[in-house]
C-alpha cells in the first residue's frame, strides 16, 4: 500500500474560489481534494456519485468550462476559476433536453449510475450535436452501467439530439 | 372473479398503522423530500385519511401508496404500487409513492431477493388495493342513502347510477377511514384491468435525472461523521496489529480502533455472512480525510487456522455449517481441483433409467467441460450504512436488500430489543445480490455506538470489490451418448464448484431423457460466496445450452427443434419424477423467439446462437445475432422472449429484460475474479473488466408471451441464458467453441475494445 507522505501537507487547508452552477463560492479545503469529495461532502451537491475513485467507471462526470471531466481525479486546485457544472447546474426544474430524453425513455433501473451517464451525454452533445452511434459509443464508453441500460442510454442520446 | 380473505390466519394484514398521523413516516426528515411527485403540479392535500397500511388518501383525491420492499432497480417502487391502485381503481397520475418504513406488523416479506417481490405479492397488493375500495363505496353508501352494490368506481370517483350522484375519493376518505376492514374482497378479472399490464414511467425518474438525493450514499444528517474500515488483504488473514501512529495525527481524524462485527457467540443467520469480523475502523469528518489516513495506516496480518461457521437458514431456521479452511488460495490450483474432482463420479443427485448402459451402447458419446470464475457484483453504488446510535435507540439509513433480518442482526449487536431499531430503506444503486448481506450494516451501528456520534460508514471500491460474498467458481462436465440413428439416449452432468455445485438436478434435459444421471461436488474454500443475480443458473444455464447446442450438431439437427423434440417428450411422457418446468412453457418461449427472429433466415456476416432457461419462476429464450468487427465480435442484436405470466409494467419489464441481457453477455466474455495467494488479483475497474457500450448489443428485442398467468419475477431469468446463445453464436462466427468463461480470455482474443 502507498504511503502518503502527510507532513509534506501540513497545513493544507486553503481557501478556494469555485464557481459551481453558476454561483461562486469559497470553500475552506485541502486544495488536493478531489472534487467529487468537495461536492458531495463540502457543498452538499450529491447528484455527482462515487463509483471506483480512479476514473474508471464515469459516475462521478461533471462538466469543467462545459467538457466532461471525472471529478474523483480532478483537484480543487485545478477546478479554481473554472466553471463547473454538477447534474444539480444543469436545468432548474429537470427540463434539460438530455434529462428529458432520458425521462421519455425510461432510462434508468438503479439510476446510481446515470447522472454520469447523463454529463457525459451533455458534453457530447455540446461538442457534436448529432452523434453517429460509433460517436455515442466512444464518448459514453467510460461510463459503466452495472444494469446494462446502454441501448437506452444511446436511444435517449439520440432522442435529445433530435430535440436540441 | 377472486374473492380473497384479507387476513393470514387471525391476522388482518390491513389493519391501520400509524403511519399517516406521523410516528415511523416522521422519523426521518430526509425521507419526507423524497415523496415522489409523478406530476410537479400535483396539490399537496391538506390532511391525509389511512386507509390501511398500504395507502392513504387526500381529501382532494391524491393518493400516497406505500412500496414496501427494498428497491435495487428492479423497479418494483413503481410495479409494487400499480397492483394497489389498479384495485383501488385510481388515477395513477394522482398517485404518490412512497418507500415503506420497515414494519414487518403490516408488510410481509419487505425483501429484494429471488425475483419473488411481485409473485409473492401479487395478491396481497392488490387486496389492500380492493379493500380500500370496499371502504369507500361503503361510506358513499351509507352518505348516500342507498345500497352498496350500487355503486361503482372510476379513475378515483364513486358513482351511484340510479340517482346520479358522484364524489372524489377524496370527500369520503374520512368516513372511509372509520369503516372497519371487510373479511374478503372480489378482485378484478384480468380483463378489466387498467393500470397493470400499461407501461408507467419509473417514480423515481425526475430525481435521478436531476441528481437527488436518493441513496444510502447521498445520506446525511447534522454532526455525521465518516467512517472507513479496512479488511485483511487477502482471504486466508485475519488482523495480527495495527500502529495508527501516523494516521492519528493527520487533519480531521477523530478516531481510529478494531471492531468485532458479530460478538463470538452470536448465532448468526444466512445473511449475517462475511469473511473479515475483525476490522480497522478509520473516522473522521470528510471522506478525502478518512481515505488518506487510511493509506497512512501500518497493518500487519497473519494466517487463521482453519474453523467451523454455522448459519441459521432464514426462513427455515435450519443450521447449515460451513467449514472455512486455511490457506492462501490461488486461481491456478482452482482450475487443477476442479478438473481432479470432475474427473471422479461425484454424488448422485438424480438417476432415471440406466445411464451406464446407453453410454456403453451409444453410437456416439459426446463429452464436454465447462467453467467460470468468480465474480463480485460491483454494484455501482459501494456498500455503505449510515448509523445514529444512542443509548436507547439506533437510527439506520441505507441500502441493504434484507432489513428485516439485519434488523435482527444489529439489534442483537447493540443490545437494543427490537422495537428500538429503526431501518430506512434508501434506494439502493444495484444489489444483486450482494445486498443480502447487511454486515456492513451491522458494522455501521457498532462504530456509531463507539464513537457516539451519527456516522456513515463507506466502502471505497476496492473495499467492496474484495470484501467476498462473490459468486462461486463453477465446473460442469457433461456427456451425451447418441444411437445411431442420432436419438439422445442418455444423459449426464457432473457439476460442482468452489465452494458450491451449481447443480440442478431436476431441471431440463431432466425429465426428457430415458437415462439420465446428475451428480455434485463441492470443494471448501476460504473465499466467502453469497447469492449473485440467478444463484448456480448464472452459470450452469450457459453451460447447459452450449452442450445442448453441440450436441444438436453432433446429432444433425437445428438447435431449435432439437430442443423442441426433447420438451415434447418431457410434455407427452416424461422420465422421471420431480421435473421442475412446465415443458409446454419452455417450449412457448423457443417458439417464439424462433418465429420472431426469423431463425432460419441466413444473413452474410451474421451468425446465430440460441438458448433458453427456466429459473426462478419464469421463461426465458435467447436468440444472438453476432458480427465480427476488426476480428472483434460484436452484438448486432438480441432476440428475446419471455414468459413471465402477465406483465405488470411493460416499459419496465421490458427495461429489465434488456439489462439481463446485456450484464449477462458482460459477465460471460468480460468479468472473473482471479486470486493469487488469496488475494483478488482485481480491485477495481482499472483492472475488472465489467462490459461497457462499445461492447453493448446495438438493439434488442423483446417480446413477452401473452397469457393470464400470474406474474413472475424479471429480476433474473433474462440473465442465465443469454450466456449460452452468446457461446453458440461465438461458435459460428469464430469455428472456435469456447468452454471457459470469460469468453474473451478462451478465444484469446488481444483486442479487448476498452
Amino acid at each position: 500500500m502507498k504511503r502518503l507522505n502527510w507532513k509534506k501537507n501540513q497545513n493544507i487547508m486553503a481557501s478556494i474560489n469555485l464557481n459551481v452552477n453558476g454561483k461562486t463560492q469559497a470553500v475552506d479545503v485541502d486544495p488536493k481534494t478531489p472534487m467529487l469529495w468537495v461536492l458531495r461532502d463540502h457543498m452538499n451537491l450529491v447528484g455527482t456519485k462515487f463509483g471506483c475513485g480512479v476514473a474508471a467507471c464515469g459516475a462521478c462526470t461533471i462538466l469543467l468550462d462545459g467538457n466532461a471531466v471525472r471529478s474523483c481525479q480532478l483537484p480543487a486546485s485545478a477546478a479554481e476559476n473554472k466553471e463547473i457544472t454538477t447534474i444539480e447546474g444543469l436545468s432548474e426544474n429537470g427540463d434539460h433536453p438530455v434529462q428529458k430524453a432520458w425521462l421519455e425513455n425510461d432510462v434508468p433501473q438503479c439510476g446510481y449510475c446515470q447522472s454520469g451517464q447523463i454529463m457525459s451525454a451533455v458534453s457530447l452533445l455540446n461538442s457534436n450535436p448529432h452523434p453517429t452511434d460509433e460517436e455515442i459509443e466512444a464518448a459514453m464508453n467510460g461510463n459503466i452501467c452495472r444494469c446494462g441500460t446502454y441501448v437506452r442510454i444511446k436511444a435517449a442520446i439520440k432522442t435529445a439530439a433530435n430535440t436540441i | 372473479m377472486t374473492i380473497v380473505k384479507t387476513t393470514i390466519g387471525r391476522r388482518s394484514f390491513l389493519k391501520a398503522s400509524a403511519l399517516a398521523s406521523g410516528g415511523l413516516m416522521l422519523g426521518f426528515n430526509w425521507l419526507m423530500s423524497c415523496e415522489s411527485k409523478p406530476e410537479e403540479a400535483l396539490t399537496m392535500p391538506k390532511e391525509w385519511f389511512e386507509l390501511n397500511g398500504y395507502l392513504k388518501i387526500g381529501e382532494n383525491g391524491v393518493v400516497t401508496i406505500m412500496s414496501p420492499n427494498p428497491e435495487i432497480g428492479q423497479n418494483v417502487k413503481t410495479s409494487m404500487p400499480m397492483l394497489v391502485a389498479e384495485e383501488l381503481d385510481v388515477d395513477w397520475m394522482k398517485v404518490i409513492v412512497e418507500q415503506a418504513p420497515l414494519n414487518t406488523d403490516i408488510f410481509t416479506r419487505q425483501l429484494a431477493g429471488g425475483s419473488q417481490s411481485i409473485r409473492q405479492s401479487w395478491i396481497g397488493l392488490r387486496t389492500a388495493g380492493c379493500a380500500a375500495r370496499q371502504m369507500l363505496r361503503e361510506a358513499a353508501a351509507a352518505a348516500w342513502q342507498v345500497p352498496v352494490n350500487e355503486i361503482t368506481t372510476e379513475a378515483g370517483t364513486l358513482r351511484h347510477a340510479p340517482s346520479g350522484k358522484s364524489a372524489g375519493y377524496g370527500e369520503m376518505a374520512a368516513a372511509a377511514a372509520k369503516i372497519p376492514v371487510p373479511k374478503e374482497v372480489e378482485l378484478k378479472n384480468v380483463k378489466d384491468f387498467k393500470i397493470i399490464g400499461t407501461p408507467r414511467k419509473n417514480v423515481d425518474g425526475l430525481k435521478i435525472a436531476t441528481g437527488k438525493p436518493l441513496y444510502g450514499l447521498d445520506y446525511r444528517k447534522d454532526g455525521m461523521l465518516i467512517a472507513m474500515i479496512a479488511h485483511p488483504p487477502a482471504f486466508g488473514l485475519r488482523l495480527k496489529s495495527v500502529d495508527d501512529s501516523a494516521a492519528r495525527a493527520m487533519p480531521g481524524i477523530k478516531d481510529i480502533f478494531t471492531i468485532k462485527t458479530y460478538e463470538d457467540s452470536y448465532a448468526k443467520h444466512m445473511f449475517d455472512a462475511t469473511a473479515f469480523n475483525d476490522l480497522v475502523v478509520v473516522v473522521g469528518n470528510t471522506t478525502w480525510e478518512v481515505m488518506n489516513a487510511r493509506k497512512a495506516l501500518k497493518l500487519a496480518w497473519e494466517p487463521f487456522e482453519s474453523y467451523d461457521e454455522t448459519y441459521a437458514h432464514f426462513m427455515t431456521g435450519n443450521k447449515m455449517a460451513v467449514k472455512v479452511p486455511a490457506g492462501l488460495e490461488n486461481t491456478t490450483m482452482h482450475m487443477q481441483k476442479m478438473a481432479e474432482y470432475a474427473a471422479i463420479p461425484g454424488k448422485v443427485v438424480r438417476k432415471d433409467g440406466d445411464p451406464e448402459a446407453a453410454f456403453k451402447k451409444a453410437a456416439k458419446v459426446i463429452e464436454r467441460s465447462y467453467s467460470a470464475p468468480f465474480l463480485a457484483h460491483n454494484t455501482m453504488e459501494p456498500m455503505n450504512f449510515f448509523a445514529h446510535v444512542t443509548d436507547d435507540m439506533a437510527e439506520l439509513a441505507g441500502p441493504v436488500q434484507t432489513p428485516e433480518y439485519m434488523e435482527k442482526s444489529v439489534a442483537a449487536r447493540l443490545g437494543l430489543p427490537l422495537e428500538k431499531v429503526d431501518i430506512q430503506m434508501t434506494r439502493m444503486g444495484g444489489g444483486f445480490g450482494r445486498r443480502l448481506y447487511g454486515h456492513f450494516l451491522v458494522e455501521a451501528g457498532v462504530i456509531s455506538q463507539k464513537m457516539k456520534a451519527p456516522i456513515k460508514l463507506i466502502y471505497a471500491r476496492e473495499d467492496d470489490m474484495t470484501d467476498g460474498n462473490f459468486r462461486p467458481s463453477y465446473h460442469a462436465l457433461y456427456r451425451a451418448a447418441l444411437d445411431a440413428d442420432n436419438n439422445l439416449i442418455g444423459f449426464q452432468v457432473r457439476a460442482g464448484g468452489i465452494p458450491e455445485s451449481p447443480l440442478f438436478a431436476n431441471r431440463f434435459p431432466a425429465g426428457a431423457v430415458e437415462n439420465y444421471v446428475a451428480e455434485e461436488w463441492s470443494i471448501p474454500s476460504n473465499i466467502s460466496i453469497g447469492a449473485f443475480r440467478a444463484p448456480r443458473s448464472n452459470f450452469i444455464a450457459g453451460a447447459e445450452q452450449s452442450f445442448l447446442d453441440e450436441v444438436a450438431e453432433a446429432a444433425g439437427k437445428d438447435p431449435i427443434s432439437f430442443r423442441l423434440e426433447l420438451l415434447e417428450r418431457a410434455k407427452s411422457n416424461p422420465v422421471g419424477e420431480n421435473n421442475d418446468y412446465e415443458a409446454d412453457r419452455y417450449a412457448g418461449v423457443l417458439s417464439l423467439v424462433k418465429e420472431k427472429s426469423n431463425w432460419g433466415e441466413e444473413t452474410p456476416g451474421v451468425f446465430r446462437g440460441v438458448s433458453a432457461y427456466f429459473c426462478h419462476n419464469s421463461y426465458v429464450a435467447h436468440v444472438i445475432d453476432l458480427v465480427m468487427e476488426n476480428g472483434t465480435p460484436r452484438v448486432e442484436k438480441v432476440h428475446c422472449s419471455v414468459d413471465c405470466g402477465i406483465v405488470v409494467n411493460p416499459i419496465a419489464a421490458k427495461n429489465l429484460v434488456e439489462g439481463g441481457s446485456v450484464d449477462g453477455i458482460g459477465h460471460s466474455m468480460y468479468s472473473g475474479l482471479t486470486f493469487t495467494d488469496g488475494a483478488p488479483d482485481q480491485s477495481n475497474y482499472d483492472k475488472y473488466r465489467l462490459i461497457r457500450h462499445r461492447e453493448a448489443p446495438k438493439a434488442i428485442d423483446v417480446h413477452f408471451v401473452k397469457n393470464e398467468i400470474d406474474p413472475t419475477g424479471l429480476g433474473e431469468p433474462p440473465f442465465p441464458p443469454v450466456m449460452g446463445a452468446l457461446a453458440n453464436a461465438l461458435y459460428k462466427a469464430t469455428g472456435k467453441r469456447v468452454y471457459s468463461q470469460p469468453f474473451i480470455k478462451d478465444l484469446q482474443l488481444s483486442s479487448l475494445r476498452m
